[in-house]
C-alpha cells in the first residue's frame, strides 16, 4: 500500500461560474491556485493562518479561508470570489456600491475578503443590526478603516439589497 | 460660481478598481519566467556564523541557486544609514546577507531562489548553520548597565545615541516649584502590521535597458536612487513601481535587504524575481517600534502652572539604526504637546537590543509622548483636586501666541514651531461634544452607585506634520482635456489619486473625473522622498497646487492672447475659460491645450486650428507646447496639526475586560481637502492607537525569541473590540503653505493610549491605582484591582 | 509559509480511509476542516507525508438523537451544530459554546470531530463534552470503542485516539429534567482561543431551591479540559443562592492549577475560572428554572 495518495492531481472547479481543469501539486493552497493558477489576484493573503480574513472565498456559498484550503479540496466545487461579485463590467453589486460611498475601503487589501463573507453573511441575515455586522466581520482584520466605514457600508448595503 | 471640489467628501477614484479585484498588489505580479526566493533567517538573536552548507540546498528540486553573503557582489555593502544625526555617536547597520553575526531572530542569513515559492521554502530547510552562540542583549535597562554583553562588540557600548535637549532653566524650575511629579512611563514594543506584507518583484527589461521593480514601499524614489547607486546604473534605467500597497504605517519606509537582494537576482540572472514576504517572516523581517521607558517628572505652581519638565528615557533601537534616531526625537520635540512648557530638560539613549531594528510606525514617538505629557497633567489635576480638563485648560498655549517655539530642533533639522491652532477651542469643543459636566457630574456618579467601575478620560496632542525636505508634482493639461498629474508620491489607502485630484480640479474648476493622478512610479516622477510623517496632503499637495495655479496661469494667459481681451477680463469656470458676462466667447481646456501647441491634431481637436500667418519659429523661445507646469514645495518648517478625545470605560473589575462605551474626538488638520477621507484617517488612526492600548504587544523572551508572532497572538484589534467614533471637526488654516492644510496620517494613534490609561484609572479610583504602562491587558487590570489574591 | 510535500488522499468511504490509515498510520494524517491542521502545514509545524481527506465521506456528517442522546457525527461542520434546531432544543449548551469558536468563516469549514481530535486545552467543544460526560467514538479497521470524554483528553493535543483510529462521532448524553446549563468564557479578543471558559450544568430539585447536581468543565486552566470535582460534590444538596456560587468558586480556585502565558497569568486564570463559575452556576440555575416553567 505505499503508493496510496498522490503528490499532483487533476481537479475540475466552477469559479464564478467558469470551468477549470488544472493539474496541481496536493500542497497547492487554493489561495494560491485562484491566484497564481487563475490569475484571479482579487484573493489576497495576509497571515496563510487563518486569522486575517483576507483570502476570504466563497466555497459552494459559504465563507472559507483560502489559505486554509488545499487545491485538491475544491475539486468538483463551485467557488465564488471577489471577481465574481458584480453582476457585469459596468455594475457594481450593491456591497461594492455601499463600500465606496460610505469610504468602507482604504488600502484595499482587506476589502475583497470582507466583500465575500458579507455576501454570505446577508444572505442569511438580511436585516442586521450593528452588533450582528461587528461580529459577522470579526474574522476579518482591517488595519485602514478602524472598522466604522466598513460597518455602516454593510448597514447600508443591507438596506438596498432589501430595497431591490 | 465656481464649483467647490476642494473640501468636498467625494468618492474615491481609487475603489472601483479596488472593489471589483482589479487592483494590482505587489504580489498579484506575475511575470512569465518568474523565480521565486525564500530565506533562510537567523533562528537565533545573537550568534557567530561558524559555517553554512548551502550544497545539499543547491542540489534541490527546482532550485536555480542559494546565495550567502558570499555571492552577493555589490550587496556586499553594508546597508545605508537613510539618516544620520550628529547625536547618533554609534550608528550601526547590517549586511543584506549576515557576514558572520546576525544580531536578531529573522536576520536574512541565504537566500534560495527556485521556481516556485514551494521549492524555495523546501530548500531553506536543506541549509546547514553552524551558530556559536552569543550573549543576547534583549532587556535594555539592563543594556545600559556596566558590563552589560555588547550586542555590536565592536561599538564598544549598547548606546547608539544620546541626546539632551534643554530649553530655559528647568533646574531653576524644579527647584521653585511648589509641586513635584514623578512617573516611571514604560510603553511598550509593537509594530505596523499591514495587512499586505513587503513584497518585490524585479525584472531586467532587455529591450528597454531598463531595471523594472515592483515594491511594496513607501518611498519608491529612495528606492530608485538606492539601486541606482549600488548597481552602477543611470537613474533613468531603474525604474521602481509602488503600484497598490496594501497599507504602510511606516514599516514600508526603509532599505530593506530584501530590496537590494531581488532586484540584484533580476540582474544577475536575468529572470523575473518575486518574493513576497510571509506573515511570519513579517513579524521578524520587517521593523517593529514603541518601546520607551521614561523616567519624567513635572514641577508645577500652587495653581497647577507648569514651571517645567525634565524627561530620561531610555529608546529600544533594536539591532541596528538604518533610520537614524528620528522616532525618539520626535517623543523629545513633541513631548510638550499643546501646553507651554517654559523650561524643560529631555534626555534620551537609544539603546541597542538583538531584536527587530525600530523605525517608525504610525505615531513614530508621538503616542509615547502623549502618554507622557498627559499622564503627567492627570497626576498635577489628581493631586491638586482640580478637574483634568481644567488643567489642560491652565497650560494651553493661546490662539495668539503662534507662531509658538518649543525651543528644540525637530526631526526636519527645522526648529520646532507651531504654526497655527486653538487648543482651548478643541477642548471646549470636544467637552460640548461629550456634555462633560452632565457626564461627570450625574452620569459617573448614577453608574458608579450601581456598582459598575466606569471612568472618564480626556487627552490633547499635537501633531507635527509635513515636513521636508520637498516634494514636486508636475500638472498637464492634455489636448482631449483630461488632466494629467504625476507626483513623487506613493500611497498605501490615503487617496492621494482622489484628494490631490480636487486639489487640480478645484483650481482649474475641471470635473474631478477629469483629473488623472499618476503616483509612486519613477518614470513619471524622479523627485521626492515618499509617504511617511503625514506629510502627503501638505508638501504634495502644495506642490500640486502651485502646478495647477501655474497651469491656470498659463490657461488664462493663452485664453487673453487668443481672445484679445485682458486676463482680469476673463473667468474660469465649468471647465472653460471664457470672458465674463460672454461665456460664448472663451475656451475648454482641451481647447486651450490644442492651441499651445503649434501640430495639427488628427483627432483629439474638437476646435478648428486656424492657418495662421508666419511671424517666426512656430514655438517662439520661452514658450511650450503645453499647458503644463511642475513645481516643487518644500514647507519652512512642520505645520501642527493638533486633536483631543475622550473616552468613557467600564471595567469588569473580576476578569480585567475593558469595555469602551463612547468615544469622541476632535480634530484639527487646518483645511480639509475631503473630509470623508480625513475621518477614515483619524479612524484608522484610533483603532491601531486602540490596539497599542490594550492587545497588541510584542513579546520578547529573554532569549530573544519573539513569543508570538502570529495573527493569533499579536491581537489586533477586530471589528468586535473598535468602539463607535464620534468625530467633530476644527479648522485652524496653516499659514504655511498655499492650501493652509495640516497633515492627519498619525494623528489618531497618537492620543490613544493617554486616553485608554485616564479613563481606565479613573474608572479604577476606588482602588487608587496609576497607569503607567502601556500596553493593558486584563490580567494587568485584575492584579489592579486585587492585589491581595497576586 | 507552504506546506511541505505531502500525497494526497481522498477516499470515498470510511472503510477505505480506515483500511488506509491502517497501513499508515505513522505518516498520515487525516485532514478534517484543516482549519488548525493546515495552519500547521504552513507553518511546517506538522509534517505528514499522507493526508487522508474525510471531507468526502458524508457518512461521518449529521446530527441525530439516539436514544435520547444527541449523536453529531465527526465531519459535522460547526455551522451545522451552530444552525441546528436539534442542537438548541438537546444540548443547549453545545449550542451556546459553539458560537465562541472562532469566526464565522472557520465554523464554516471547523469540524466537530477535528476538534475533539485536536484537543486544544483552550478549545470550547472539548469543554462541552466533558461537561456534559460525553463520549467519543473512535473507530479503526480493529474495530470500534466509545470513550468517555473523561479518558478521551489526556493533555495538550494529546488523546486516547490510536494513530489508525479515527474519532468518527461524538454523543452529548441527555440531561435531567429542571436542569440548566450555561456556557461563558473570557478572551483577549472575540473569537480568540477562550483563555478561560467554563460550562456549567446545574439540575435543581422538585422545589427549586437545592442542587442536586452541579458540574463544571473548564478550559484553558490546564493541558485539558478540566473538571472541577471537588466544587461539584461540595455543590450537591446545597441551596440555590448567590453565597452558593460564591463557596463554589473559592473551591474551583482551590482545586485547578492553571498555567500562565504571554497572554494571562496562572493566577488570573485562577481567579477568573472562579468568577466565571459563579456566573455560570447563577446563569444555569436560572435557566433550570426557567426552562422548568415553559
Ligand atoms: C482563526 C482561527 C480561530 C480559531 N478559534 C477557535 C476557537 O476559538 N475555539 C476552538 O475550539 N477552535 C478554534 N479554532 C480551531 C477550529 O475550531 C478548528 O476547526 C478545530 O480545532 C479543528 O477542527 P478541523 O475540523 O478544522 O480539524 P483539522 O484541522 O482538519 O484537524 C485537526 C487535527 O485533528 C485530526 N483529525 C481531524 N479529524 C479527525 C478525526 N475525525 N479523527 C481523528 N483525527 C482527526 C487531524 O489529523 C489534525 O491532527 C480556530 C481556528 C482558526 C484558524
Ligand atoms: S490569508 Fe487566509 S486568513 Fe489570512
Ligand atoms: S482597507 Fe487596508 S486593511 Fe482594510
Amino acid at each position: 500500500m505505499t503508493a496510496v495518495g498522490t503528490e499532483r492531481r487533476v481537479i475540475r472547479v466552477v469559479v464564478n461560474g467558469v470551468p477549470y481543469e488544472r493539474e496541481v501539486e496536493a500542497r497547492l493552497l487554493l489561495s494560491d491556485f485562484l491566484r497564481h493558477e487563475l490569475g484571479l489576484t482579487g484573493t489576497h493573503v495576509g497571515c496563510e493562518h487563518g486569522v486575517c480574513g483576507a483570502c476570504t472565498v466563497l466555497f459552494d456559498g459559504e465563507p472559507v479561508r483560502s489559505c486554509l484550503f488545499l487545491a485538491v479540496q475544491a475539486d468538483g466545487h463551485a467557488i465564488e470570489t471577489v471577481e465574481g461579485l458584480a453582476p457585469s463590467e459596468s455594475e457594481l453589486h450593491p456591497l461594492q456600491l455601499a463600500f465606496w460611498e460610505k469610504h468602507g475601503l482604504q488600502c484595499g487589501y482587506c476589502t475583497p475578503g470582507m466583500l465575500m463573507v458579507l455576501k454570505a453573511f446577508l444572505a442569511e441575515h438580511p436585516n442586521p443590526t450593528e452588533e450582528e455586522i461587528r461580529e459577522a466581520i470579526s474574522g476579518n482584520l482591517c488595519r485602514c478603516t478602524g472598522y466604522q466605514n466598513i460597518v455602516e457600508a454593510a448597514l447600508s448595503a443591507a438596506q438596498l439589497m432589501r430595497q431591490s | 460660481m465656481p464649483t467647490r471640489i476642494f473640501g468636498e467628501p467625494i468618492k474615491r477614484a481609487e475603489d472601483p478598481r479596488l472593489l471589483t479585484g482589479r487592483g494590482r498588489y505587489t504580489d498579484d505580479i506575475d511575470l512569465p519566467g518568474q523565480l521565486h526566493v525564500a530565506f533562510l533567517r537567523s533562528p537565533l538573536a545573537h550568534a557567530r556564523i561558524r559555517s553554512i552548507d548551502v550544497s545539499a540546498a543547491r542540489e534541490m528540486p527546482g532550485v536555480v541557486t542559494v546565495w550567502t553573503y558570499a555571492d552577493i557582489g555589490p550587496c556586499q555593502r553594508r546597508m545605508p544609514l537613510l539618516i544620520p544625526h550628529p547625536d547618533l555617536t554609534h550608528p550601526y547597520t547590517r549586511y543584506a546577507l549576515a557576514k558572520d553575526e546576525v544580531n536578531h531572530v529573522g536576520e536574512p542569513v541565504a537566500m534560495v531562489i527556485a521556481e516556485s515559492r514551494y521549492l524555495a521554502e523546501d530548500a531553506v530547510e536543506a541549509i546547514v548553520v553552524e551558530w556559536e552562540e552569543l550573549p543576547p542583549v534583549v532587556d535594555i535597562e539592563r543594556a545600559v548597565q556596566p558590563g552589560a554583553p555588547l550586542v555590536h562588540e565592536e561599538l564598544g557600548t549598547n548606546v547608539a545615541a544620546h541626546y539632551v535637549g534643554i530649553v530655559g532653566d528647568p533646574e531653576g524650575a524644579f527647584s521653585r516649584a511648589a509641586h513635584v511629579f514623578r512617573e516611571r512611563l514604560i510603553i511598550e514594543r509593537s509594530a505596523g502590521m499591514p495587512i499586505e506584507t513587503r513584497a518585490i518583484v524585479a525584472v531586467w527589461n532587455d529591450v528597454e535597458g531598463v531595471l523594472e521593480v515592483w515594491d511594496t514601499t513607501q518611498a519608491p524614489i529612495v528606492i530608485r536612487n538606492a539601486l541606482a547607486a549600488l548597481f552602477g546604473l543611470a537613474p533613468t534605467q531603474v525604474r521602481v513601481i509602488a503600484p497598490d500597497v496594501g497599507g504602510g504605517f511606516g514599516c514600508k519606509i526603509m532599505v530593506y535587504p530584501e530590496e537590494v537582494l531581488v532586484p540584484y537576482a533580476a540582474l544577475t540572472l536575468r529572470r523575473p524575481i518575486k518574493w513576497t514576504e510571509d506573515r511570519l517572516e513579517h513579524f521578524v523581517g520587517t521593523n517593529h517600534e514603541r518601546l520607551q521607558i521614561h523616567d519624567a517628572e513635572i514641577a508645577v505652581d500652587a495653581e497647577g502652572r507648569i514651571l517645567g519638565i525634565r524627561d530620561r528615557f531610555l529608546h529600544d533601537a533594536g539591532a541596528y539604526t538604518p533610520y537614524g534616531i528620528i522616532v525618539p526625537i520626535i517623543t523629545a520635540c513633541q513631548l510638550p504637546g499643546p501646553y507651554k512648557v517654559p523650561n524643560y530638560h529631555v534626555e534620551f539613549r537609544a539603546v541597542y537590543s538583538n531584536t527587530v531594528p525600530v523605525s517608525p510606525y504610525r505615531g513614530a514617538g508621538r503616542p509615547h509622548a502623549a502618554f507622557v505629557m498627559e499622564r503627567l497633567l492627570d497626576r498635577v489635576a489628581d493631586e491638586l483636586g482640580l478637574d483634568r480638563a481644567e488643567v489642560r485648560r491652565r497650560n494651553f498655549i493661546q490662539p495668539h501666541e503662534f507662531p509658538y517655539d518649543v525651543g528644540l530642533i525637530f526631526q526636519d533639522g527645522a526648529p520646532t514651531r507651531y504654526d497655527s491652532g486653538n487648543y482651548p477651542g478643541m477642548l471646549d469643543l470636544l467637552l460640548q461634544q461629550m456634555d462633560y459636566d452632565r457626564l461627570v457630574r450625574e452620569e459617573l456618579p448614577r453608574l458608579r452607585a450601581e456598582g459598575r467601575f466606569v471612568g472618564v478620560g480626556i487627552a490633547c496632542y499635537v501633531e507635527g506634520t509635513g515636513i521636508g525636505p520637498y516634494e514636486g508634482a508636475t500638472v498637464r493639461v492634455e489636448p482631449t482635456g483630461q488632466v494629467y498629474v504625476a507626483t513623487g508620491m506613493p500611497q498605501q489607502g490615503q487617496a492621494h489619486k482622489t484628494v490631490l485630484a480636487q486639489i487640480v480640479a478645484e483650481e482649474l474648476q475641471v470635473p474631478v473625473g477629469s483629473v488623472q493622478v499618476f503616483e509612486g512610479d519613477t518614470a513619471h516622477f524622479q523627485f521626492g522622498s515618499g509617504t511617511y510623517a503625514s506629510r502627503s496632503a501638505v508638501v504634495c499637495g502644495s506642490a500640486v497646487a502651485l502646478a495647477a495655479r501655474k497651469v491656470r496661469e498659463q490657461g488664462l494667459q493663452l485664453a487673453a492672447e487668443e481672445l484679445e481681451v485682458a486676463v482680469e477680463d476673463l473667468v474660469v469656470e465649468d471647465g472653460r475659460v471664457y470672458v465674463r458676462g460672454a461665456p460664448e466667447r472663451g475656451f475648454t481646456w482641451a481647447q486651450l491645450a490644442q492651441l499651445a501647441n503649434p501640430l495639427r491634431y488628427a483627432y483629439a481637436g474638437d476646435l478648428v486650428v486656424r492657418p495662421r500667418p508666419w511671424t517666426g519659429p512656430t514655438l517662439p523661445p520661452g514658450k511650450q507646447p503645453s499647458l503644463e507646469a511642475t513645481e516643487y514645495y518644500s514647507p519652512p518648517h512642520a505645520t501642527w496639526a493638533s486633536g483631543a478625545v475622550g473616552m468613557l470605560v467600564e471595567v469588569d473589575i473580576e476578569t480585567g475586560q475593558l469595555h469602551i462605551r463612547k468615544l469622541w474626538v476632535v480634530h484639527d488638520c487646518g483645511k480639509m481637502i475631503n473630509p470623508m477621507v480625513v475621518e477614515g484617517q483619524v479612524h484608522g488612526g484610533i483603532a491601531q492607537g486602540i490596539g497599542g492600548a490594550f492587545y497588541e504587544k510584542l513579546h520578547y523572551d529573554d532569549n530573544g525569541q519573539l513569543l508570538n508572532a502570529s495573527f493569533m497572538d499579536f491581537l489586533m484589534p477586530t471589528a468586535m473590540e473598535i468602539p463607535r467614533m464620534e468625530i467633530a471637526h476644527q479648522e485652524t488654516p496653516s499659514p504655511l503653505n498655499p492650501l493652509g492644510v495640516k497633515g492627519v496620517g498619525e494623528a489618531g494613534a497618537i492620543p490613544m493610549p493617554a486616553v485608554v490609561a485616564a479613563a481606565v484609572e479613573d474608572a479604577l479610583r476606588p482602588f487608587g491605582v496609576r497607569i503607567t504602562r502601556m500596553p493593558l491587558d486584563p490580567d494587568q487590570l485584575w492584579r489592579m484591582t486585587h492585589p491581595e489574591s497576586s | 509559509m507552504k506546506p511541505p510535500r505531502f500525497r494526497y488522499y481522498a477516499p470515498h468511504s470510511l472503510e477505505e480511509a480506515l483500511a488506509v490509515l491502517a497501513e499508515m498510520a505513522d505518516e498520515a494524517k487525516p485532514l478534517a476542516g484543516g482549519q488548525s491542521l493546515i495552519p500547521m502545514l504552513n507553518m511546517r509545524l506538522a509534517r505528514p507525508s499522507l493526508l487522508i481527506d474525510l471531507n468526502g465521506l458524508h457518512e461521518l456528517s449529521g446530527i441525530e438523537l439516539d436514544n435520547g442522546a444527541l449523536v453529531v457525527r465527526a465531519m459535522t461542520r460547526h455551522r451545522a451544530v451552530e444552525r441546528s434546531p436539534l442542537v438548541a432544543e438537546h444540548t443547549p449548551l453545545l449550542a451556546e459554546a459553539i458560537r465562541w469558536v472562532g469566526h464565522l468563516p472557520i465554523r464554516t469549514r471547523g469540524t466537530v470531530g477535528g476538534s475533539v481530535a485536536h484537543a486544544d486545552p483552550a478549545a470550547e467543544l472539548p469543554g462541552v463534552l466533558m461537561a456534559l460526560d460525553g463520549t467519543v467514538q473512535l473507530t479503526s479497521r480493529r474495530g470500534q470503542r466509545l470513550v468517555p470524554a473523561e479518558d478521551f483528553f489526556i493533555d495538550l493535543l494529546t488523546t486516547a485516539a490510536e494513530p489508525d483510529e479515527l474519532v468518527t462521532e461524538v454523543r452529548f448524553p441527555s440531561l435531567p429534567s429542571r436542569t440548566g446549563t450555561a456556557w461563558l468564557e473570557v478572551a483577549r479578543r472575540h473569537g480568540d482561543y477562550a483563555l478561560v471558559g467554563v460550562g456549567a450544568v446545574v439540575s435543581l430539585a422538585e422545589d427549586f431551591t437545592t442542587v442536586t447536581e452541579a458540574r463544571l468543565s473548564f478550559i484553558g486552566v490546564g493541558g485539558r479540559p478540566v473538571r472541577a470535582r471537588l466544587a461539584e460534590a461540595a455543590l450537591r444538596g446545597q441551596p440555590v443562592a448567590a453565597e452558593t456560587w460564591r463557596a463554589a468558586a473559592a473551591t474551583v480556585r482551590g482545586e485547578i492549577d492553571p498555567a500562565g502565558d504571554i497572554h494571562a497569568s496562572a493566577e488570573y486564570r485562577r481567579y477568573v475560572a472562579g468568577v466565571l463559575a459563579e456566573r455560570a452556576l447563577a446563569l444555569a440555575a436560572e435557566r433550570a428554572r426557567e426552562g422548568a416553567r415553559q
